[in-house]
């Protein structure tokens, strides 16, 4: 009889199931993965070097591009460790804004993950479901910020404007009759928070029919139950943070055991999984996003309750009004230093981290003195779970390597900087 | 974190710890990684390794404005020298820590020389070093003994030199292009001028 040898796989970077540009050698033994070998670095676009050639503010919009579908909890990180080393105080209501986009962000990350994962094992519908209500979020992100992706609108001091007033309405059109133009734009005849308002109880309804589709459905468990277990001892060792840990059973969530913003003042609960199987971080992702809800309901409640500054008044890191730059000298200076060489940060070095919809994002800021940081490292959550990969995929079959893809949620953007 | 911060002072002595912005930092001889890490891990229960990263401080506290830019008038950014001599060393790497069990967090900082910049690897202490260290590797130059897979991880296949160094140019070394008469991709010596539009500067 001939002699079976092991053979190496070549598995993406262009495959749809690789979340982008992922490269992966797997060895197998048959069908079963003796080893996988995930090459990364192929979006690797330099953003820490090219961070420490730009002022601070000039660096925001990296920051959106680094996890590129949950973009404002990592502008978060950025600016939570500007404002503790420069000591600004935020006003309140930018804080609540702030952690009601936090979790928006985490609805939108979760939509596209539940949608992509769903995909890879074979569940198509789920897909359009998920993006008919993360279309509802990018408005709303739009609406806020003038982009539906890449925001920069959180700002060291605060966010860059306060909620509109109009939510902006869908115009006619050739291909729709008044009638359905009207029934489009039904929700959005008042302010952005009365719009958000009515998402929120819309969406529980929404999830409920992701779970009607997936939770109990056969195939879907056949294809995550038991695959990718992880112990949560083992988890710890790992560097797992987020769902990825909760799943294993470790109640950790930075939102609770390390508050920033005002995410002290707000109930919500933190869903932890069983035997830390693909299964069970599918199940902590769903609870997430009806938690998710639940704090955007006491934000909005609280932001319409609670008129008032969005921003710092300290001009040296925030603009000044443009009616009074027309006629007072020191704010046309403070305007053109701002715009022109920033801001200096006290000598130091300071390591801020934020609940990011996929783990733990931290930025590590070194400052000299300068108004450029110093060396900047941007502590992203897929990386530690994509070191995992082989781990996790060690002894499963060929086809389980695209559920652990999934229940990863690797983005690249923040895995190759 | 005080009662943490005296058991520290307890086990490392007062010297080496360092408090800024409500955050602890060890410094430690790069000899001593190894034993340092271990008891952290065991005794302190930092159990998990949440990031690890080589710092190059070849340019510290300098700035791209001399001193006599403006000698009196405006107070221009000047070149500082105050803080350099604190770092004799060339590289560092640092450690951030977590205990999830006791919701503490600390960050451990070794330097290293430019002549030999190698450190023990912390790989059987943390999984989580692994790709860590490749990274810090790749980018930074800095080895890790006892490393198993000590590779590239975020660059080219075949790339050359260490882009987070300071003394790497922001354009790079190296530009790619397919070329159609040999039929394949080629690379040259980057062509682009470098372009950075606010200078870097120092106010006090």
């Amino acid at each position: 009889m001939a002699e079976i040898r092991n053979y190496t796989l070549n598995f993406g970077p262009q495959h749809p199931a690789a979340h982008g540009v992922l490269r992966l050698i797997l060895e197998l033994d048959g069908e079963v993965i003796e080893r996988a070998d995930p090459h990364i670095g192929l979006l690797h676009r330099g953003t820490e070097k090219l961070v420490e050639s730009k002022p601070y503010n000039q660096s925001i919009g990296y920051m959106d591009r680094l996890d590129y579908v949950s973009m404002m909890c990592n502008e978060h990180a950025y600016v939570m460790a500007i404002e503790t080393m420069l000591d600004i105080k935020v006003p309140e209501r930018a804080q609540y804004i702030r952690v009601m986009f936090d979790e928006i962000t985490r609805i939108l990350n979760h939509l596209m993950w539940l949608g992509t994962h769903g995909l890879d094992v074979g569940a198509m519908s789920i897909f359009l479901y998920a993006f008919r209500e993360r279309e509802k979020l990018i408005d709303c992100y739009e609406a806020v910020s003038g982009s539906r992706m890449h925001a920069t609108y959180y700002r060291p001091g605060g966010v860059y404007r306060d909620l509109p007033d109009k939510m902006p309405q869908y115009l006619d059109s050739d291909f729709r009759t008044d009638k359905e133009l009207e029934a489009m734009n039904e929700n959005r005849q008042g302010s952005l928070l009365d719009f958000i308002a009515d998402f929120v109880k819309e969406f529980p309804k929404s999830i409920k029919q992701y779970d009607d589709l997936l939770t109990d459905n056969r195939i879907w468990k056949q294809r995550l139950v038991n695959i990718g277990i992880v112990s949560a001892n083992r988890a710890k060792q790992l560097g797992f943070t987020g769902p990825m840990l909760r799943g294993s059973g470790v109640a950790w969530d930075l939102r609770k055991n390390q508050p920033y913003a005002v995410y002290d003042q707000l109930e919500f609960d933190i869903p932890v999984g069983m035997t830390g199987d693909s299964y069970d971080r599918y199940l902590v992702r769903m609870e997430e996003m009806r938690q998710s809800n639940r704090i955007i309901k006491q934000c909005v409640k609280w932001l319409q309750e609670n008129p008032g500054a969005v921003m710092s008044d300290d001009h040296k890191v925030s603009p000044p009004k443009r009616t009074e730059m027309k006629d007072d000298m020191e704010s046309l200076i403070h305007h053109f230093k701002l715009f022109t060489e920033g801001y200096c940060l006290p000598e130091g070095e300071i390591y801020r981290a934020v609940e990011h919809p996929k783990g733990e994002f931290g930025v590590y800021l070194i400052s000299d003195g300068a108004n450029k940081p110093y060396r900047i490292k941007i502590r992203a959550p897929g990386f530690t779970h994509l070191a995992a990969m082989d781990e996790m995929a060690k002894g499963h079959m060929l086809s389980d390597v695209v559920t652990i893809i999934g229940t990863q949620d690797v983005v690249f953007g923040e895995i190759d900087r | 974190m005080q009662d943490l911060k005296e058991q520290l002072i307890e086990v490392f002595g007062e010297s080496h710890l360092v408090e800024a912005f409500g955050e602890l930092t060890l410094m430690v001889d790069s000899q001593e990684i190894i034993k340092t890490c271990l008891k952290l891990r065991d005794f302190f229960s930092f159990e998990t390794l949440i990031d690890l990263c080589g710092v190059d401080y070849l340019t510290y506290g300098q700035s791209d404005w001399n001193g006599n830019a403006s000698a009196s008038g405006f107070s221009r950014g000047r070149n500082h020298q105050g803080s350099k001599d604190r770092h004799e060393q060339r590289f560092a790497v640092v450690y951030h820590l977590l205990s999830v069990s006791k919701n503490k967090r600390i960050r451990v900082k070794s330097f290293v020389d430019e002549a030999e910049p190698i450190i023990k690897s912390v790989t059987d202490i943390w999984a989580s070093a692994d790709w860590y260290e490749r990274e810090a590797f790749d980018l930074m130059g800095i080895l890790f003994e006892n490393h198993t897979d000590l590779r590239r991880i975020l660059t080219d296949y075949g790339f050359k030199g260490h882009p987070l160094r300071k003394d790497f140019p922001m354009i790079g070394e190296v530009e790619m292009r397919y070329d159609e008469d040999l039929g394949r991709v080629v690379y040259e010596k980057v062509s682009i001028e470098p372009n950075i539009n606010v200078p870097r500067v120092i106010r006090k």
